[in-house]
């Protein structure tokens, strides 16, 4: 059946690290976040910090950039551009999957939980393994496919009525918070695709200087690989770049529908 | 552990070429249970403002009347195949494990043929017994 509980050895044990915040410090607000050591051979478990939010940026980021340089520099997890851009810093906020730099600590009521992307293997704290979900937009050729020669003279050329097509489909950043939002990816992770890499193979699918379209829906064209998809929107509402994986896998569906039935 | 690559194993056998005409079933027996279902119930409303309500033979004489067993037979058809079509997916995401997940697409594949035939042979039987309205 599938799996409703975490392993014995992934199941959070109760007493986590608390570390008060300095003395004096008027503006107090607690960050309770997932503490897993691979090399400890203990249970993970939750620390609490106390920081002063006067002495803080305004994004989860900054509070988790300030615990790692001021309270305890074993904290790992992933960031770069801190704009939004590069998708490095995706984790579990308040219940939500989104990305740490881009989620400001107001919009969050009461204290801030912060667990890394849910049903992933964890590497350490808010490190998750991504090897699939790389090897799952691998899977999909993210890449010009076209028996036609490019122009010697020139790039191909689009319409921009057709770059429109792509335009919002190619802002995705990767991060991995649709994929690891979505219940389907958690119970057959290892052979749905996930809202993703589904949305990289319909950027492909719909560009116009592509001449691969039949192949790529052949490859999709599965139980399991595609219609694993029931629709419930997860991807949509989590993506931190305001796309819509689920438009793209229900465009897809309609594509391999009229391919086969209309 | 396995030191296959991970694309390796995301490929896996490929694609089974299929699932297309599955969803697609469910879909067109949905719109097929709409205007069925609709009439069901807009029947047994009708019977139970009827003077005999639902007693055994108001309702032994609806079954047989007129059109009443062809949409009937078509509604058990079209609710097994749609309740198989679904249950086998839901099958499909939950239950994982080989002889299991075997064993209860067989289980649940069977209880619906056998829901939709004696569905069908009991307003067959009703309407070729009962004496015409």
């Amino acid at each position: 059946m599938a799996e409703f509980r975490l392993p014995e050895n992934s199941r959070i044990k109760k007493d986590g690290k608390v570390h008060k915040a300095p003395e004096g410090a008027k503006n107090t607000r607690t960050f309770k976040v997932y503490r897993y050591d691979p090399d400890g051979g203990e249970n993970p478990r939750v620390d609490s910090f106390e920081l002063d939010m006067d002495d803080c940026g305004p994004m989860v980021l900054d509070a988790l950039l300030k615990i790692k340089n001021e309270v305890d520099p074993s904290l790992t997890f992933r960031r770069s551009c801190r704009e939004g851009i590069c998708g490095s810093c995706a984790m579990n906020i308040d219940g939500t999957n989104t990305l740490a730099c881009t989620k400001s600590c107001e919009e969050v009521k009461g204290d801030v939980k912060i667990y890394p992307l849910p049903h992933m293997p964890v590497v350490k704290d808010l490190v998750p393994d991504l090897t699939q979900f790389y090897a799952q937009y691998a899977s999909v050729k993210p890449w010009l496919q076209s028996r036609t020669p490019a122009p010697p003279d020139r790039e191909r050329l689009q319409s921009p009525e057709d770059q429109e097509k792509i335009d919002r489909p190619s802002a995705c950043i990767l991060c991995a918070c649709c994929s690891t939002s979505c219940p389907s990816y958690w119970w057959n992770g290892d052979r749905y695709l996930g809202p993703a890499a589904l949305l990289a193979a319909y950027r492909w699918i719909i560009d116009s200087r592509d001449d691969a379209t039949g192949e790529r829906l052949d490859a999709l064209e599965d139980p399991f690989r595609l219609y694993r998809c029931h629709t419930i929107m997860n991807c949509t509402e989590a993506c931190p770049k305001d796309l819509n994986p689920a438009k793209a896998i229900a465009e897809i569906k309609k594509m391999m529908a009229e391919r086969e039935h209309l | 552990m396995s030191l296959q690559s991970p694309l390796g194993r995301v490929l896996g056998r490929g694609s089974a070429k299929s699932g297309v005409s599955h969803w697609w079933a469910q879909r067109v027996s949905a719109v097929a249970l709409v205007p069925l279902t609709l009439w069901f119930v807009w029947q047994l409303a009708g019977l139970a403002g009827g003077v005999d309500g639902y007693s055994y033979d108001a309702v032994r004489a609806w079954v047989a009347s007129g059109l009443t067993p062809v949409l009937l037979v078509l509604l058990v058809l079209a609710l097994t195949y749609h309740s198989a079509l679904g249950v086998q997916v839901v099958l499909e995401d939950y239950v994982h494990g080989k002889g299991l997940k075997v064993a209860s697409l067989l289980a649940s594949t069977f209880a619906h043929l056998l829901l939709a035939a004696a569905g069908v042979y009991a307003v067959l039987r009703i309407a070729f017994t009962t004496g015409s309205v």
